[in-house]
């Protein structure tokens, strides 16, 4: 597995699209920062950023390199080889290979404007944990996608469904549910539902940093409980690791079964 | 004159002749306070030398100054009487370590009670394990400053405030620390007094409360991680300037809740970290100016009627929310505030941004008819409902703008 997860690193590595994804996370935490020059506020910007673009970035990356080295997999699974290390192999090195983009172009930046000595080093941290969780959540989900479609044009399709679902639509419905039943209590709603979206997990866990104090002042105990004490915080990060082992699981399932 | 400048001296030096010093210690001639107290006559001083002295209902009826020396301790041992009780006018008390009141459900017990006094000054005591420190009813001109009043409460029914002040006039209350009491500093019908440089923290309930108190001033205060930050209600003429209220978290918090307050001014405040900056209830004709709001989840949240408010020059930065508003209708003005969402431009570059600023989101709007949605904030969803209705409003009151929004924040 090591090896076929080394090549994948270095096949993508070589890449150009990995290099340009570098470059803009480069370029943007240096101009974030040359405008705001508040460390603090380029953080809170960045933290909406990341949230959309990492899981599209994962999402489409995933799938690309799944269908452009459909070729190569297929003369790997000839070889002895089992196949969950085959697509374990090359998950691991695009998901790490675009972590590592995300955590270098935007390390550098932070860094030469001081991030490690200022108070927001928890924040920009618990950032590129976020951010790092979305890619490992995204491209696993690309992948099963991918292995459920041979057809190019609709798995693409389908994949970029699943980021616009999980960034827009969901939460849309989400709010659309809450304002029509609320005469119930909602709490407990609003907090399971937003376990079944990575996205929204994420972004509950950077509101926990960021914006602690409003939400402070929504007066359920659940929601108290949840936001008040380190449970949250708990919580979304073991959710957040389940989605990504849920995904993992089912790839390794369906790959085994697969007729290429 | 000069005549009369040389009698007023002469009866300046009568008058100074007369006053006696009064030591008290243990082994000295008066070793009890009591006693010393009982000796004095108006206008002597009775220092109170180090030690313990366990002492309770004290009566100070004659213009006396109590002093203390090296900080002794007045200890009431709990039992539930107040430790000294002021009845005369002109008394200074200074310099005590006073502790150990004892608690109770149906007296006010406190630390120094002072009742019908004039012209009294209280500094520089310490209070540890007080049910309240003080109390004073009917009083006029006194000063109370550099005190330092320490609790531990768990339990509003179970604990008293630091300063309570009830029908009182012309009271200044200065440079004193108050921490983990009730109310910091509870007010109720006082008037023309003035509060000042108090540092007010970790109080379970308020760290300011104000009712039916008129032409009061308090400013430069810190305001500081208490349960419910400061309250101010039912009253009128309030100057409040240069005070700091932070880090008022949680579900009833405020940095400043004002309730029926009209003809008022607030000013150069700085609102930090707080669930709520200010909440305005049936409040008019009030003006704000230059105050601060830094991170708070509200800055300013209305929930009844207000007219006429005048918010002016006044930086929003990073909130939550700037402002939500329960109400189609407006009365109120926004004009040339800073606000760090403000997405406008300045093509005049005279400083003024050429597109009016909307500071009612909608989501705050849903937040208001749906406290849960809150687990939506900063979704992508969110944003984009947000601008379509900063392009086109609908739900949030169509008058409630900035037509004359800062580029850059008002610095001082």
């Amino acid at each position: 597995m090591l090896k076929i997860l080394k090549y994948s690193f270095f096949d993508l590595m070589r890449s150009r699209w990995s290099y340009i994804y570098f470059i803009f996370y480069l370029l943007m935490g240096f101009v974030l920062l040359f405008l705001n020059n508040d460390v603090d506020k380029a953080v809170i910007t960045l933290l909406n950023i990341i949230i959309i673009l990492t899981p599209l970035i994962g999402t489409v990356f995933g799938i690309m390199y799944y269908y452009t080295s459909k070729e190569f997999t297929e003369l790997l699974l000839s070889q002895p080889l089992k196949r969950s290390t085959i697509f374990i192999g090359q998950y691991l090195g695009v998901a790490i290979s675009l972590s590592l983009s995300l955590i270098i172009g935007l390390g550098i930046p932070f860094l030469i404007y001081g991030i490690a000595r200022s108070s927001s080093i928890f924040n920009f941290t618990s950032l590129l944990i976020v951010g790092g969780f979305l890619t490992f959540i995204f491209v696993a989900l690309s992948y099963n996608i991918a292995l459920a479609f041979n057809d190019k044009i609709k798995g693409f399709g389908f994949a970029i469904l699943l980021w616009l679902f999980m960034a827009v639509i969901y939460d849309g419905i989400l709010m659309i549910v809450m304002m029509s039943f609320q005469e119930y209590p909602l709490d407990k709603f609003a907090l399971g539902a937003v376990m079944f979206n990575p996205i929204d997990l994420s972004r509950i866990l950077i509101l926990l940093k960021l914006d602690i104090s409003a939400l402070l002042g929504y007066t359920g105990a659940v929601f108290q409980k949840f936001f008040g004490t380190g449970r949250g915080m708990l919580v979304s990060l073991s959710m957040l690791t389940l989605w990504v082992l849920l995904p993992l699981w089912n790839l390794t399932r369906i790959a085994n079964k697969k007729d290429f | 004159m000069k005549a009369l400048l040389y009698i007023a001296t002469f009866l300046l030096w009568i008058q100074h002749s007369d006053a006696a010093t009064i030591d008290v210690c243990a082994d000295c001639e008066t070793n009890s306070i009591r006693e010393g107290v009982v000796l004095a006559k108006a206008g002597d001083t009775v220092l109170v030398r180090a030690g313990i002295y366990y002492v309770s209902e004290i009566v100070i009826d004659k213009s006396i100054s109590l002093i203390g020396i090296d900080q002794p301790v007045l200890d009431g041992q709990n039992l539930q009487k107040n430790i000294l009780e002021v009845r005369a006018q002109d008394v200074l008390i200074s310099g005590f370590l006073l502790q150990n009141v004892g608690l109770s459900y149906t007296k006010e017990i406190a630390g120094i009670h002072i009742s019908h006094s004039k012209n009294f000054r209280m500094t520089h005591n310490t209070f540890q394990n007080v049910f309240y420190a003080f109390i004073l009813q009917r009083a006029q001109y006194g000063l109370l400053k550099n005190n330092v009043i320490r609790g531990q409460s768990v339990d509003e029914t179970k604990s008293g405030n630091g300063f309570h002040l009830w029908k009182c006039t012309d009271i200044r209350i200065e440079s004193n620390t108050i921490e983990g009491m009730r109310d910091g500093i509870y007010l109720e019908f006082v008037k023309n007094s003035h509060i000042s440089n108090n540092r007010s923290r970790k109080n379970i309930r308020y760290g300011l409360h104000f009712m039916f108190s008129d032409h009061n001033e308090y400013h430069h205060n810190e305001f500081r991680e208490n349960g419910a930050g400061v309250a101010v209600m039912f009253s009128k003429f309030i100057q409040m300037h240069h005070n700091d209220f932070q880090y008022n978290w949680g579900t009833a918090s405020y940095g400043l809740l004002l309730k029926e307050i009209n003809d008022s001014e607030i000013m150069n405040n700085n609102f930090e970290q707080n669930t709520i900056g200010i909440n305005i209830d049936g409040c008019n004709r009030i003006n704000y100016r230059g105050n601060q709001f830094v991170r708070n989840g509200w800055a300013i949240r209305f929930t009844g009627g207000c007219y006429t408010n005048i918010f002016e020059y006044n930086n929003f930065r990073h909130n939550t929310f700037d402002l939500s508003y329960n109400s189609r209708l407006n009365d109120n003005k926004f004009e040339a505030n800073y606000w760090s969402e403000y997405t406008g431009y300045d093509l005049d570059r005279d400083g003024i941004g050429d597109v009016a600023f909307r500071p009612v989101k909608l989501f705050s709007f849903v937040v208001n008819k749906t406290p849960e949605t809150i687990i939506l904030m900063r979704s992508l969803f969110v944003d984009l409902i947000n601008f379509s209705e900063k392009v086109s409003p609908i739900f949030t009151p169509d008058a409630l703008k900035d037509i004359r929004p800062l580029m850059k924040p008002i610095v001082w």
